[in-house]
């Protein structure tokens, strides 16, 4: 496309970078040289060590070995001031913004041109109103940070990378708290930004977005860049499977699901979270044995609360939840252990936050939850019979390694969800609940849990997805529900479903036939 | 993979680390030592003599460390729940009433066979129920329990100043004391007992609360890590939104807890009252409430380590005393400085020296 002459130099060129951490080689004499004017995608599986190559560059971290060049000269980038000071900017995952100021404030910040402001906001309102006009990044400058969606809020950060005189510009993972229609005005923008000479590094698992967006892609494995591809001339498959390092199955095999007896019924459930704000409004639905039941939605529409509401970890606010045949409602309400008993499972959105407690063993981590059965013991924990149980669910779901005795933290993100999906599956439980089931899960292992996931399913239980990998939802569910502002917003079955369709949804259009609707100014 | 080592043993850090950091305090020690024109080289040798060089040293060094042990268990359970119990010396000082008002309204007519145990258990109670309050604030109303407890310090404080002074003092008698109990209600001392079995001991205080202080670091251990309980208060210690999700009540646990911490640091009135001083009095805590948190930092909240910490924070005591005395230019505000790197390196600085260490362990290993 916009590529210059090979003549020209690089944007930037990393070159043998080395860095370990500890016992881990996280960047095995990793060289990578981006053209100015390209969006060059980074893929790769967690731990590949895509993240540190980009902390390296950003000067978060301090390579062991290895060069920066940077517009065809050595830097050297001892710190995120020097990457800045070199046009080096990054917009990262989690935003790095202040809620509580408005977006002029935010933008301002670090360069705010002396110690009163009003000549800096003078300035940044002029430049800002030019490349809001130049990039079709418009945002109004008055609004408070904290109040706006996530889609602008990351606008705002790279419009504050632009302020700062970004010429690379380090993406990393942008898309996973937005829309389908959010992330088609991300790429916009993007395409934009590559139009005038940016360089875009994009961090990313999602290789749909790489076909879609980048010129070029390097795919990592074990702390190098084992290929680099013309994204015109690669596919998704083969790119699944340079990261890998074997054939996957992207797409998840199943057959037509057999609904049986409804196992939950819900019923005008509303929910408020802790601070008493109402999160899940109003809604009703069922599910029945055999089925999967997904639950679109971009995050914090209300269905962490509401999976948290049926797990019996916040009290229903009004309305009535019929598990099998106990009701539970304002009145009677019941503990995560009775449900548990009534043969409720619960795999939580945050496995570290809430599904473990990172400094356990193994074995003690594989009964929270079930602390209290009857299997462990009477009055003490039989230590024994834990080992034993966590050995065997370890077996099961082929979690590695197999080693009880070891403390939570030290596995791989993979294969602490598979303990957790272990635990919460050996029971064989009537209803499972789950939220975000291969979050930060390598390919490998998402297959698996996928295949585990349709295998409960055919043998009789009744599964609630919560998930905002929309792919997912729409591959392993039977019926997909949308959420957006705590309510269910629209049901469709999955075998109808289109992207295009549950993202207007869950951008709260409330109807999805108006296509026409303007889906550049949702939000 | 690489030829080092991977991973440095688990054992490196929990033992040589705390070794690295008493030298560090040492050799800093040192400096202050030659400083003041005295030689470190005696000095150290007074220390180490006058805490274990004869029986009546090692007696009063296990005496202090009694104390050490109550407290730093008391800590050590709060911290496994996730708190930071400082107020062990509140609650040792009440648990110390405990055991006097049992003593003083029963010892006439109860034998020590009875009274004793009943002693113990009251002291106990007295100590939990001292930290119940504060805990209850924190799992309830979400007051900030370092805040709490600190406050229960000064109560507990003004409490005793006014009971002795206005309740239980003997009457026409100058100092705030209550009477002496009958010999029924003493803890005998341990060189009493090896005496009688025919061993010569030097008269020191050390008594049987030592022994009740090492069943209770069994007891705490197991009560940690192999009961329910135990499973409940690590978790809400480690993962308060993970225990709401394995249906484990917070707030109970938070409260049952420091009922337990409460009550471990109530046992100091058992070393104190019943086996030492035998009458109830202001000020017998001296300190042990506060050292305890020390004690329990640097035992790493484990029992095992509490009691080599208890024993380390006892030599310092009881050998420090001595050095004062031999060494008149060492005054007893020099001992409580080196008492104080000690606390500092192995406290506050715990994880300094531990990449260093680390690092030549992995380069000695390969």
């Amino acid at each position: 496309m916009s590529r210059r002459g090979t003549t020209a130099p690089a944007a930037v060129e990393l070159r043998a970078i080395d860095k370990r951490f500890g016992s881990v080689h996280a960047n095995r004499n990793v060289s990578l040289s981006v053209p100015a004017g390209t969006v060059h995608a980074i893929v790769g599986e967690n731990g590949a060590g895509k993240s540190t190559l980009m902390r390296i560059l950003y000067g978060y971290y301090r390579a062991d070995a290895g060069e920066i060049h940077v517009g065809g000269a050595a830097r050297q980038i001892r710190s995120t001031q020097d990457a800045i000071r070199a046009g080096i900017e990054m917009v990262h995952q989690h935003f790095m913004l202040v809620d509580t100021f408005t977006v002029l404030e935010n933008v301002m910040l670090g360069a705010e041109h002396g110690a009163l402001l009003k000549r800096g906001a003078r300035r940044a309102r002029a430049e800002l109103t030019r490349l809001a006009s130049e990039y079709g990044l418009r945002v109004d400058l008055e609004a408070t940070v904290g109040e706006l969606p996530v889609g602008v809020q990351q606008r705002i950060e790279i419009l504050k990378a632009l302020y700062r005189g970004a010429q690379v510009l380090i993406l990393d993972e942008p898309t996973g708290v937005l829309t389908p229609q959010e992330t088609e005005l991300l790429f916009r923008v993007l395409k934009a930004l590559r139009g005038r000479g940016v360089t875009v590094l994009l961090i990313t698992h999602k290789l749909g977005e790489v076909m879609a967006i980048s010129d070029e892609v390097s795919v990592m494995r074990d702390g190098r860049i084992v290929a680099r591809r013309h994204t015109a001339t690669t596919t998704e498959e083969e790119l699944a499977e340079l990261m890998v390092g074997r054939k996957v199955l992207l797409r998840v095999d199943k057959g037509p699901a057999r609904p049986g007896a409804t196992v939950l019924r819900v019923e005008g459930v509303s929910v408020r979270d802790r601070r008493g704000a109402e999160r899940v409004r109003d809604v009703s639905f069922e599910l029945r044995a055999g089925e999967i039941v997904g639950v679109a939605g971009v995050a914090g529409n209300g269905q962490t609360e509401l999976l948290e509401a049926l797990a019996g970890m916040l009290p229903v606010a009004s309305g009535r939840i019929e598990l099998l045949d106990t009701i539970i409602d304002q009145s009677a309400p019941r503990s995560p252990r009775e449900l548990r008993r009534l043969g409720l499972a619960h795999v939580p959105e945050d496995r570290l936050r809430t599904g473990l407690v990172p400094q356990f063993d193994a074995a003690d981590a594989a009964v929270l939850g079930y602390q209290g059965e009857r299997a462990y013991g009477h009055l003490l924990l039989d230590r024994r019979a834990l080992v034993a149980d966590c050995l065997a669910m370890m077996t099961a779901f082929d979690v590695r390694p197999i080693d009880p005795l070891l403390s939570v933290s030290s596995f791989s993100g993979g294969n602490q969800q598979k303990l957790v999906l272990a635990r919460e599956m050996h029971r064989a439980p009537r209803l499972l609940l789950v939220g975000q089931p291969t979050r930060g899960v390598d390919i490998g292992a998402i297959e698996y849990i996928h295949n585990r996931l349709i295998a409960m399913r055919d043998s009789g239980g009744a599964v609630l997805l919560v998930s905002v990998e929309l792919d997912e939802i729409m591959s392993l569910s039977d019926r997909i529900m949308v959420m957006s502002g705590g309510c269910i917003v629209g049901e469709v079955p999955a075998s109808e479903a289109t992207e295009r369709q549950l993202g207007m949804l869950m951008a709260g259009i409330s109807s999805a036939r108006t296509e026409s609707a303007q889906i550049g100014t949702a939000h | 993979m690489t030829s080092s080592p991977a991973t440095v043993p688990r054992w490196v850090p929990a033992t040589l680390v705390p070794l690295a950091n008493i030298l560090l305090a040492f050799a800093l020690s040192a400096v202050v030592i030659v400083l003041i024109g005295e030689s470190p080289w005696q000095a150290l040798k007074l220390l180490v003599l006058g805490a274990f060089g004869n029986s009546e040293a090692v007696g009063y060094t296990l005496y202090y460390a009694t104390n050490l042990i109550f407290t730093g268990l008391a800590v050590a359970v709060a911290f496994h729940a996730g708190l930071f119990n400082i107020g062990g010396e509140g609650q040792a000082y009440i648990g110390g009433l405990g055991v006097g008002l049992v003593c003083l309204a029963l010892d006439d007519t109860l034998p020590g066979i009875v009274l004793i145990p009943l002693c113990v258990l009251s002291g106990a109670l007295f100590g939990a129920a001292w930290a119940i309050v504060p805990a209850y604030l924190q799992a309830t109303r979400g007051s900030h329990i370092v805040i709490t407890t600190i406050m229960f310090n000064f109560i507990a404080s003004a409490l005793m100043v006014y009971l002795l002074v206005n309740v239980l003092i003997d009457p026409g008698q100058m100092s705030p004391e209550t009477r002496e109990f009958r010999a029924s209600a003493a803890l005998p001392y341990v060189h009493e007992l090896l005496r009688a079995a025919g061993v010569p001991l030097a008269t020191s205080p050390l008594n049987l609360a030592f022994v009740l202080a090492l069943l209770c670091c069994g007891g705490v251990w197991f009560v940690l890590w192999r009961t329910r309980l135990g499973y409940a208060i690590r978790t809400v210690g480690f993962n308060p939104s993970a225990a709401i999700y394995a249906g484990i009540d917070p707030a109970r646990t938070v409260i049952l807890a420091m009922s337990i911490s409460g009550a471990l640091a109530g046992l100091v009135g058992v070393n104190e009252i019943l086996g030492v001083q035998r009458r109830l009095l202001l000020d017998f805590v001296a300190g042990y409430g506060f050292t305890g948190i020390a004690v329990s930092l640097m035992g790493r909240n484990h029992p095992l380590g509490i009691i080599l910490a208890a024993l380390l924070f006892g030599a310092l005591f009881q050998g420090g005393a001595e050095l004062s005395f031999e060494m008149p230019t060492i005054t007893r505000e020099m001992v409580v400085v080196i008492q104080g790197l000690t606390i500092l390196f192995c406290g506050a600085l715990e994880f300094m020296t531990r990449p260093y260490v680390e690092n030549l362990y992995r380069r000695l290993a390969s």
